[in-house]
């Protein structure tokens, strides 16, 4: 996009491009949005969905300006793939088909979630043909998508073959093969007399189940040679939840990656919770294929969110649809009894109702406000009502059986509504304002003394850009390996993308080791500052401690030596005087409490609210070299090998070996005389 | 011969007329099926029967290449992938421009066939772009 704007001469750096796609994309999102409902229920409603979307908090967490993550583009491939889908399905036309594809095939580029599609429709199809709605434009739909769609995204370098040799595409060519025998079927139903039709399916039943039988043992067999039978452990975590937690905690430790708790659905999708179920039922009035996908890809998406917090993000444009055709059928009725009451409409729907109205009307004469007024119009209305009556009465066969509600009560239920999209707003902008606006990296708090603002992060990364020399090389927990390659401009070792396990649990090992076997570790990344947060001083709840029982799990799932219960008093982590030894003795224990007594807290952890174990120490190998204002950061470099002396000194220094697994490159020359 | 034994062997015999009248009526109906299959298949206009037999040229091809792939080993996964991809896209669009095209198709009825085929050299178009891409 860059690009596209420097060639038309509006010069704009990268970083402005990189800020604002989001929101823009956000807002063709809305758009998408608007066309997807509007093919299932109506341009009502589409309008109604647009304005969810545009708003809810789920999706703006995305796509705030700054926040360059790929979701906020992928959400929008995604509605856009699938307005395509359910425009191709209502309309049959190969031209939507391969517009369809093409959308795929930029979902595929932009996000891992794509196999969210694949799977989704072709479940869709089989619910279709199940359900006996099977027809040619089924066909049109699915079809050209397959096998456009497999190409496109084997051209994608991430996926490459995976399209056709991992588990989760599988069940594309599997309806794919169904739909072809369900199409040939109905091909020779119509061209066969019944007769000659019972006779070609017993023919064909017996052929087929053998064949059947054939294929499905060469698939089982192939699929069960390879250990996790194909699938990629997103995928087999997504569909066990317990499977990551057993055995990949690098997965498990990422914070997005945990179920939900039951407050965060309302804080995301907010009021739309309520109006889903009132749309899903909306979808069923007239079951069309359109409504039955969206109600698939809703139940298909709640489930999903309810495994990982991350997959919210899926369900809140099918939230959004859902909520808008609940909102817009609901007006819709009350807009209407409130246009009938008032004697507007001479339609020929409005005749139907005359008998429910009739009805209705004698019970409107208990409503105390307008009594006076009410009997007179109301007669008026009957007279008119029966003139119509005498000269339409064929007619009244028409129209559906409207629920005509009572003037008042409609007025008062659109007041309501309204209301109630005011407190979405409400609760969307405040969500706005203050969990995904603030910059994560400057804190405030509202002390009684005032604001207060904790700026220790640029603080620390300010003082290693200014005080370290330009190749050192910093290790940190990867939370914040991005912040220290931006601000600090300094080689990280691990930071946010790194998808190398082994690397990870190296530095997870060297913290969680004594102090020397880290210093071992951590000369042999070449590293020389370490960088470690602590809140135990003005009480940030989430620092390196607090993180810490995920860099014993990676560690220990790689290095068999760090043993989860080596840090553990009656199953819980200590760090007061009923730590471990292996706890207190830990390089992450000592360098977040090192000096810690000396402080105004002497010893007091506010985050964890006890005193700590080990109040006085001092560090053998790594020496301060910062610490911020609030503690909350604190730097410390590796204190360079001590000088070797010949003779006795040499021998000491060798005998003191620690764990086995450490590598020593170095060779010890031993004192032959000795 | 005596009376129960004739009984006995005539009743056999009368299953085993079954038997050979059941199978041959199912041989029959085979031969029935695959005749009125013919005949009604016959009935279809011309421009549908040259649709068909594009598709079964595509789908021999298709096999063909998978043939060769097991003769000759996987090697350039990736043109083996485009090629027998190339033949069944071919193949399925030509199955739908059949659906569109058809006359006897209720629900095309206001589609008009010069649309069916621009939709249609449209995405074998975009289908060969993306296999000539891929092909490598």
């Amino acid at each position: 996009m860059w690009w596209l704007l420097n060639s038309l001469n509006i010069p704009l750096s990268v970083e402005t491009v990189c800020v604002f796609t989001a929101p823009i994309f956000s807002a063709n999102a809305a758009w998408a949005t608007y066309l997807l409902t509007k093919e299932v229920k109506g341009t009502g409603a589409g309008l109604t969905a647009a304005a969810l979307l545009a708003m809810v908090p789920s999706y703006i967490s995305r796509s705030v300006a700054g926040s360059y993550d790929n979701e906020a583009v992928a959400i929008f491939a995604l509605i856009l793939t699938f307005y395509f889908y359910v425009k191709t399905l209502n309309s049959g036309s190969l031209f939507y088909a391969t517009l369809n594809a093409l959308s795929y095939f930029y979902m595929v580029c932009s996000w891992g979630g794509y196999t969210f599609i694949i799977n989704l429709i072709p479940m869709h199809v089989l619910l279709c043909i199940v359900t006996g709605r099977y027809s040619s434009r089924l066909y049109i739909a699915y079809a050209p998508l397959v096998v456009l769609g497999t190409l496109l995204a084997s051209l994608v370098p991430v996926v490459g073959f995976n399209t056709v040799m991992t588990s989760e595409h599988f069940s594309s060519f599997l309806v794919f093969v169904i739909i072809h025998m369900v199409a040939l079927v109905y091909y020779i139903k119509g061209i066969l007399s019944p007769k000659m039709f019972k006779v070609a399916m017993t023919l064909a039943v017996t052929i087929g189940l053998t064949v059947c039988c054939a294929v499905i043992a060469i698939f089982i067999a192939s699929v069960a040679s390879s250990p996790t039978k194909g699938w990629s452990g997103r995928s087999l975590s997504l569909l066990d939840p317990t499977y990551a937690s057993k055995y990949i905690p690098i997965i498990a430790s990422v914070s997005e990656h945990q179920p939900p708790t039951w407050p965060l659905y309302f804080v995301d999708i907010n009021v739309l919770a309520f109006l889903v179920p009132a749309g899903i039922i909306a979808c069923f009035s007239p079951l069309s294929d359109a409504s039955s996908f969206m109600i698939l890809y809703l139940a298909i998406s709640a489930y999903f969110s309810g495994v990982m917090v991350r997959l919210m993000l899926v369900l809140a444009p099918a939230a959004c649809v859902m909520s808008g055709i609940a909102l817009s059928e609901a007006f819709d009725v009350f807009t209407r009894s409130i246009k009938f009451q008032a004697g507007d409409i001479n339609s020929e729907s409005s005749i139907a109702q005359n008998d429910v109205s009739n009805v209705d009307s004698n019970a409107t004469t208990d409503k105390s406000e307008t009594v006076s007024k009410e009997p007179s119009r109301k007669n008026h209305e009957k007279e008119k009502e029966q003139e119509i009556v005498k000269k339409v009465t064929s007619k009244s066969q028409n129209g559906k059986k409207l629920l005509v509600l009572p003037q008042e009560v409609s007025a008062v239920v659109i007041l309501l509504l309204i209301a109630l999209g005011g407190f979405y707003v409400g609760h969307c902008v405040w969500t706005t304002a203050t969990a995904y606006s603030a910059p994560a990296i400057v804190l405030k708090s509202y002390t009684p003394d005032g604001l207060r603002v904790f700026d220790d992060f640029r603080e620390a990364y300010a003082w290693l850009q200014h005080n370290t020399d330009v190749d050192d090389k910093v290790a940190s927990w990867w939370d914040y390996g991005y912040q220290i390659t931006a601000m600090a401009n300094r080689t990280v070792i691990v930071d946010n993308n790194t998808w190398n396990n082994t690397h990870i649990a190296t530095v997870g090992a060297a913290v969680s080791s004594p102090e020397k076997a880290a210093w071992e570790i951590f000369n042999s990344l070449d590293v020389k500052y370490v960088l470690v947060v602590f809140g135990g001083l003005v009480g940030y709840p989430s620092d390196d401690i607090d993180k810490f029982i995920w860099m014993v799990r990676i560690a220990g799932g790689v290095f068999p030596h760090i043993r989860e219960q080596d840090y553990l008093r009656d199953g819980r982590y200590h760090i007061d005087a009923h730590a471990t030894p292996t706890m207190l003795n830990c390089l992450m224990y000592k360098l977040s409490y090192y000096r810690f007594v000396e402080t105004e807290a002497e010893g007091f952890d506010k985050v964890r609210r006890t005193e700590i174990g080990n109040k006085k120490f001092e560090l053998t190998h790594f020496e301060e070299a910062f610490t911020t204002e609030h503690w909350m950061v604190r730097i410390y470099k590796l204190k360079l090998p001590k000088n070797r002396i010949q003779g006795k000194l040499k021998n000491k220094s060798s005998s003191e070996t620690y764990s086995s697994n450490q590598t020593r490159a170095r060779n010890t020359r031993r004192n032959p005389w000795q | 011969m005596h009376p129960l034994g004739l009984y006995l062997t005539s009743f056999s015999y009368q299953e085993i007329e079954k038997k050979l009248r059941m199978a041959k009526s199912t041989s029959s109906d085979a031969q029935m099926l695959i005749r009125s299959l013919r005949t009604a298949y016959a009935a279809t206009p011309t421009n549908l029967k040259i649709i068909d037999l594009y598709v079964v040229y595509a789908i021999v091809t298709a096999v063909i290449q998978v043939v060769y792939m097991g003769v000759v080993g996987s090697f350039p996964f990736n043109s083996f992938l485009s090629g027998v991809l190339s033949c069944v896209g071919t193949a399925v669009l030509a199955v739908c421009l059949r659906i569109q095209v058809n006359k006897e198709n209720k629900e095309f009825k206001d589609l008009p066939p010069e649309r069916a085929y621009a939709d249609f050299i449209l995405c074998n178009l975009v289908l060969h772009l993306v296999i000539m891409n891929f092909l490598g």
